[in-house]
């Protein structure tokens, strides 16, 4: 159980002195508090397992420290650091029971035998694993064996923080969301520091309290769900989350006016002081723009095709050159090509050189 | 739905049919022909029923006690070189570069006497391990061991063996290698999270994953060492006396030496019968290590 601190951490695969842009994970420094379920999100190759693999120890960072409640033990080998970490794929030794796998990480330290099975015997009853316990482990299931690997992290009764490398990708859809609530249920019983890195949105939005949204190899945004949502940071948050992703387009803006494609938005906040060598966009989300009949005083757009999503519907429409999703209200009916857009004001965010611009009332 | 019958096809597996026949069947069947009779020459053959195998498995008969003693002889062969390469090529393979342009150079060099031709790898042991001008054998003379595989029993084993080991250990290390590539490194990172000690990754991960090539090595390491003919044949012919005949140098002196045909192509059938059930039993001891299929779903 442990705050885990980075500080100043980055990575190069390419040696110490490679160029900073080159770096697979740019210098960050963050906190990760204890008991946090936390989920690192983004594309493939953007750093994420890179940090992982940082904070377990299998990869020494170029520069930094990582602090474990306060202590530096970035020099530490992993066995020593006490993490607990599960893989893509399911690691399970073959030809081992599933008792003999849960039992084998107190075995190396040298737990007395009974000990070792009263510890063993708890974990299995936590993960469900009892009935299956003096089976080989080679013979179970995808998800089962993925238990068993979490379950060798879980033993430990010292563990510092629990971490998944996309846990989930070998498991079959329908028990992809039980195994995942198992896990969300494991943390609120074992009061354990969980960092989850996929690049599933929907896994990381449901998984953890904080998600924590990178991009060639920096922290864009960490944050609750809903903040992602409400008020991405950067327009690599506001399209990454969110489905379809948010509707960024160039606009010019002054004051509490945006011009779209020669169309006047009003704005909620007034944005005075942008820098003027920067690339000025607005964003919003599908959610927040309605589509509507063409009316003066509406931007007006044409309708390429419709996305049927079951409970809701979003037509891609353009503007210009720009491309737009947009709500379509519950009953409307939608006309032949021409349509009008709505903008809920309250929504429409701007970025400067892509990052969020917070206006003035 | 309706099936198109056309007998043509057979046409097409005819010639595989013929050659099949001509070069196994009907060489076999002569075989089994042979196995039968007696022959005093002048193309004369004698009916002998099972005489000849009855001779074969009996110890006190000529045949018998041949047979029996250059099977011993070959057994003990086998088991002596496969209980020195399994285990050494597991060493070598463990120790061998995982990247980097050395993995090359090892693999190249590993492969170099794997495609020596037997008889030429006979030839460099007569010569090297010859007292007057071999210089395994002129050094071990000077350094006071009386070492002579023409004259003394242990040294001619001693040289068979050695000489098997350096022909053959590189294919059961090249096999273990590339097991050992490919297990993912999750394997050896979770074991490292576990606290694994090394010899717990050898035993926990390394082994089982490396059991199916092994088994394979095993598997052709044996037949080869049983079926051996010409390294030894090159090297000792058999000697000093006949501590070193094997079971096929065995065949071929009594086929072509004595000219025996009956009781060489009973031992042949014989020989032949313990490899197809050698093999039969690897094959089912193989097929049965790859059953490990999940067997209970949904355990979530």
């Amino acid at each position: 159980m442990a705050r885990i601190d980075l500080v100043d951490l980055a990575h190069s695969y390419g040696g110490d002195n490679a160029p900073e842009e080159s770096f697979a994970l740019k210098p960050i420094s963050m906190t990760w508090r204890q008991g946090g379920a936390y989920a690192l999100l983004g594309p493939s190759g953007c750093g994420k397992t890179t940090l992982l693999n940082l904070i377990s120890g299998i990869v020494t960072p170029s520069r930094g420290k990582i602090l474990f409640d306060g202590v530096d033990i970035t020099p530490f080998s992993t066995q020593r650091r006490n993490i607990a970490q599960v893989f893509q794929f399911p690691v399970i030794y073959d030809t081992m029971t599933v008792q003999e796998n849960l039992a084998f990480p107190l075995k190396n330290r040298g737990l007395p035998k009974a000990e070792i099975d009263a510890r063993v015997a708890e974990i299995a009853d936590l993960l469900d694993l009892t009935p299956y316990l003096l089976r080989k482990a080679t013979r179970l299931t995808a998800d089962a064996k993925q238990k068993i690997s979490l379950g060798r992290g879980l033993v430990r009764s010292d563990v510092a923080a629990v971490l998944f490398d996309e846990p989930l990708t070998v498991i079959d859809p329908e028990l992809k969301w039980q195994l995942r609530s198992k896990l969300k249920a494991l943390h609120r019983t074992l009061d354990l520091t969980m960092i989850y890195v996929t690049h599933d949105q929907t896994e990381a939005l449901t998984f953890a309290d904080t998600v924590v949204v990178m991009h060639d190899g920096r922290v864009v945004q960490s944050g609750t769900p809903a903040e992602l949502f409400d008020k991405p940071a950067h327009t690599f948050v506001g399209y990454f989350i969110g489905s379809p992703g948010m509707n960024i387009v160039p606009a010019e803006v002054s004051g509490r006016n945006a011009r779209i494609d020669g169309h006047t938005i009003t704005l909620n906040r007034s944005y005075d002081r942008l820098p003027s060598t920067a690339k000025i966009e607005i964003g919003v989300r599908p959610e927040f723009v309605d589509i509507a009949r063409p009316a003066p005083g509406l931007l007006s757009a044409n309708i390429e095709r419709i996305d049927d999503l079951g409970r809701i519907r979003f037509a891609r429409v353009r503007v210009g050159d720009a491309k737009f999703a947009a709500r379509v209200p519950p009953g409307f009916s939608i006309p032949d090509n021409a349509a009008g857009l709505v903008f809920d004001p309250a929504h429409v965010h701007v970025y400067a050189d892509s990052l969020l611009v917070e206006g003035s009332a | 739905m309706d099936k198109t019958i056309n007998q043509k096809a057979w046409f097409l597996v005819l010639p595989v049919f013929l050659v099949v026949a001509f070069s196994a069947v009907l060489p076999l069947m002569t075989v089994v022909n042979y196995s039968m009779q007696d022959t005093f020459g002048n193309n004369q053959f004698f009916w002998n029923g099972v005489g000849w195998f009855k001779e074969l498995l009996d110890p006190s008969t000529d045949l018998g006690g041949r047979f029996l003693a250059s099977l011993g002889r070959n057994l003990f062969f086998s088991a002596m070189i496969l209980a020195i390469e399994v285990p050494l090529g597991i060493v070598v393979a463990l120790s061998m570069p995982r990247q980097g342009w050395s993995v090359a150079a090892c693999l190249v060099i590993m492969a170099l006497p794997l495609l020596i031709p037997w008889n030429v790898v006979g030839t460099i042991w007569q010569i090297f391990g010859r007292p007057d001008i071999g210089l395994l054998g002129y050094v071990l003379n000077n350094i006071g061991i009386d070492y002579n595989y023409v004259s003394n029993d242990f040294d001619a084993w001693a040289t068979v063996i050695v000489m098997d080991v350096w022909h053959w250990t590189s294919l059961v290390a090249l096999l273990c290698y590339a097991g050992l590539k490919s297990i993912p490194d999750a394997y050896y990172q979770a074991a490292q999270i576990d606290g694994a000690s090394r010899w717990a990754v050898f035993t926990a991960i390394q082994l089982p994953k490396m059991n199916r090539v092994l088994l394979i090595a095993v598997l052709l390491r044996f037949m080869d060492s049983f079926m051996i003919y010409t390294e030894p044949f090159v090297v000792t012919g058999g000697g000093p006396g006949n501590s070193t005949t094997f079971v096929s140098i065995e065949l071929v002196k009594i086929a072509l030496g004595q000219f025996d045909l009956g009781k060489a192509a009973a031992l042949s059938l014989v020989y032949n019968l313990i490899i197809i059930i050698v093999c039969w039993v690897f094959y089912t001891v193989m097929t049965n290590a790859g059953a490990d299929r999940p067997i209970n779903k949904g355990v979530a």
